[in-house]
């Protein structure tokens, strides 16, 4: 208990930006301590991370973390760190963004960025609604689903964040769930390590605005759905179409090992300096 | 006469677009604006109003939605703030040189940073220029009534052009009070059908949109700047006929307090409501104070702004945004400049005030008497209150 107290007082701003504005049992807070944990455990300091994050209950980990901090506007912190890493691509820089973020209003940068395979560990908070608006559907609400703008249900489908990325280029996707908060650590760790693109999708009950609206009565109902539903990923591959209804595959998706953009542009610029040397 | 209601200002303004009976919402959520499109949107899925409501996946799609309803002849709405609005801006000088009648509600909310969720004008400031007509509320039931107004003040065929219908983000959009509500005939009968005069149809195609080469451009940008300035009539009109039709009156520009007094503000929003208890207690204390209310942002009422200051002495401009190293704030730049060259022309001081959220209160207003009565404001502008240790 100790040594976690001393983990927080180190990674956040505990003196000055708390308490905090999550709701009990916000699966956000659960991926803010797998977040510490992990970067403790890689042993980075502070001083080389930069957190970038939207706007949203997801951006506000930004205000909380003891890090080098942007919280940017709403759907665009992939463009503000792409700055951020291709002048100094030393920083180990995170982005925090909701769906919203990420998949609404951003949802053009998170392609562009996959596709550059540019080297930003990016974290997408999935609670499937705007959050801190107050509950309006989002990109990954799913069909069906009851939000503040979908009363009736939701009439689109919606956005696998997985297998967007996928095909977009990332160099590794992942997928956690706040109830598995071990596995979470893991995943976190190597897609902080990763090269490239790495991303994961941490779905984040919120029962604020999305459970209450969709049959769960309390959170704890939130988190029983994600412990029954939850799946690793190589038993669900395994899963026929049927079976596999409704559960959500947990795991590695995406492992590749491809230049990030900022290698090739180091790579770029010592053949153009060794040339220049030889003419 | 209608029922009188406690109601959130937001839900009576989205009961107003309904009345209105719009054919399209299209929305992106964001404080302070989300009550009035999540009640437009329980409005369309019960069945209430029959209307598509498009959840957009962000605002610059909202207003390019509306654009592309409004261009088929539909009545279309919108409501945005802030962050939203900024987002809107290239889409915004596209309704109005499109002549599309697209009415918004503007929940108004400083942009950021910093990041700040509560109210003033600088979001609207940024877009004066874009050609929209930009009406100010100054409590609830003008927010009800000028949302009605704005339709048809938009869709007069002499008109044709997009209507901003700016309220205070939370001093208004988040406040209950009273509102004497009306039913859908007596708004029908105020408000005419919608007869667009151009619209995207097979029969009739039409081009919109088009490149504007150096021969044309500035005679098609004169082509609306024009029609926005002759708007300024139909919006006399339509509030004349408004006044007619439920007894409620407004004009562009409105005066207060004394009448001929040497000290005048000048407001825009909900601050004029503040501004008035100010001039009350000051009249009741005996000083020779008046108010005036600005309205009708753009087009700029200038005939009436200036008569309504002429027997000013001093004039006190509120600005809610501040024109970082401009010469003063947007609204006293415009009395400035209408007074340029008058031999008579009244001392003008500006006061940039309620930034991000900052209450101005009753007793702000009175000091800000005393110091302009005193002619103790120096600077071109001032900004009100800023803590000197913060
Ligand atoms: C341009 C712009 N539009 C809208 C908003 C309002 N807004 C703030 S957060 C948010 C959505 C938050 O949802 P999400 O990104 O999923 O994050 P969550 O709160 O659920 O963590 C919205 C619409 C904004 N800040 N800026
Ligand atoms: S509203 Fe939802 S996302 Fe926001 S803090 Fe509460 S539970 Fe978390």
């Amino acid at each position: 208990m100790a040594e976690r107290t001393q983990l927080i007082h180190h990674y956040l701003r505990h003196n000055k930006k708390f308490p905090h504005v999550y709701c009990a049992g916000c699966g956000h807070g659960i991926a803010l301590g797998s977040l510490i944990r992990s970067v403790h455990a890689l042993g980075w300091s502070k001083d080389e991370v930069v957190m970038v994050a939207g706007i949203g209950c997801s951006g506000r980990m930004a205000v909380y973390v003891d890090f080098n901090t942007v919280h940017a506007v709403h759907g665009r912190a992939l463009t503000i760190a792409t700055g951020i890493k291709l002048s100094n691509p030393n920083l180990k820089v995170i982005v925090v963004m909701g769906d919203g973020d990420a998949l609404s209003i951003g949802g053009n940068h998170f392609i562009h960025a996959a596709r550059r395979n540019i080297g930003l560990s990016v974290l997408v908070l999935n609670n499937n609604i705007y959050g801190m608006t107050g509950g309006q559907c989002s990109s990954t609400t799913p069909l069906g689903a009851t939000t503040t703008t979908t009363p009736f249900g939701q009439m689109e489908k919606s956005f696998d964040l997985v297998e967007l990325a996928a095909a977009a280029g990332a160099n590794y996707v992942a997928r956690a769930s706040a109830f598995h908060a071990q596995g979470m650590d893991k995943l976190m760790q190597a897609t902080f390590t990763h090269r490239g693109f790495s991303l994961l999708e941490v779905v984040s009950p919120c029962h604020t605005q999305y459970g209450r609206k969709n049959k769960f009565k309390t959170v704890v109902d939130m988190y029983r759905w994600l412990k029954e539903s939850a799946t690793p990923l190589e038993q669900y591959r395994k899963l026929s179409a049927e079976k596999a209804k409704g559960r959500i595959p947990l795991g590695v998706f995406v492992d590749r090992d491809e230049p990030s953009l900022e290698e090739r542009y180091a790579d770029l610029r010592a053949d153009q300096t060794a040339q220049a040397g030889r003419r | 006469m209608g029922k009188r209601v406690g109601i959130e200002v937001s839900l009576a303004v989205a009961e107003a677009v309904k009345l209105c009976d719009v054919d399209v919402v299209s929305a992106y959520p964001i404080t302070p604006q989300t009550h009035i499109v999540e009640e437009l949107s329980h409005y369309v899925a019960n069945g209430d109003l029959d209307a598509a409501f498009i959840p957009v996946e962000s605002e610059h799609s909202a207003m390019s939605a509306a654009v592309g309803s409004s261009a088929t002849g539909a009545r279309t709405y919108t409501a945005t703030s802030a962050q939203g609005l900024a987002l809107m801006h290239e889409i915004m000088f596209i309704a109005p040189s499109m002549r599309l009648p697209i009415v918004m509600t503007i929940a108004n909310r400083s942009l950021s940073g910093p990041i700040s969720i509560w109210n003033d004008h600088s979001d609207i400031m940024a877009e004066r220029d874009t050609g929209w007509i930009q009406i100010f509320c100054e409590n609830g039931q003008e927010s009800f009534d000028l949302t009605i107004c704005a339709f048809r003040i938009a869709e007069d065929k002499r008109v044709l052009l997009p209507v901003g219908v700016n309220m205070d983000g939370f001093i208004l959009t988040h406040m209950i009070e009273p509102i004497e509500f009306m039913d859908k005939a007596e708004v029908k009968a105020f408000l005419p059908d919608y007869k667009p005069q151009l619209t995207l149809n097979p029969k009739k195609p039409v081009s919109m949109g088009p490149v504007g080469v150096p021969e044309v451009y500035m005679e098609a940008k004169k082509q609306y700047e024009q029609a926005l300035w002759d708007s300024k009539d139909v919006v006399k009109e339509v509030l004349a006929a408004w006044g007619k039709h439920t007894g409620r009156k407004y004009a562009m520009v409105e005066c207060n307090g004394k009448k001929k007094a040497k000290t005048v503000f000048v407001t825009m929003g909900s601050l004029g409501e503040t501004a008035m208890t100010a001039v009350d207690n000051l009249i009741a204390a005996k000083q020779d104070v008046g108010q005036v209310r600005l309205r009708l942002w753009r087009p700029f009422p200038k005939e009436e702004m200036k008569k309504a200051l002429k027997d000013a002495a001093k004039v006190v401009v509120i600005d809610r945004a501040l024109s970082p190293g401009g010469v003063c704030g947007p609204v006293a730049t415009e009395i400035k400049s209408l007074f340029y060259g008058d031999k008579n022309a009244p001392k003008i001081y500006n006061i940039v005030a309620g930034l991000g959220g900052r209450d101005v209160s009753v007793k702000d207003f009175e000091e800000m008497y005393a110091l302009a009565k005193g002619g103790k404001i120096k600077d071109d502008y001032v900004i009100w209150g800023v803590k000197s240790n913060a």
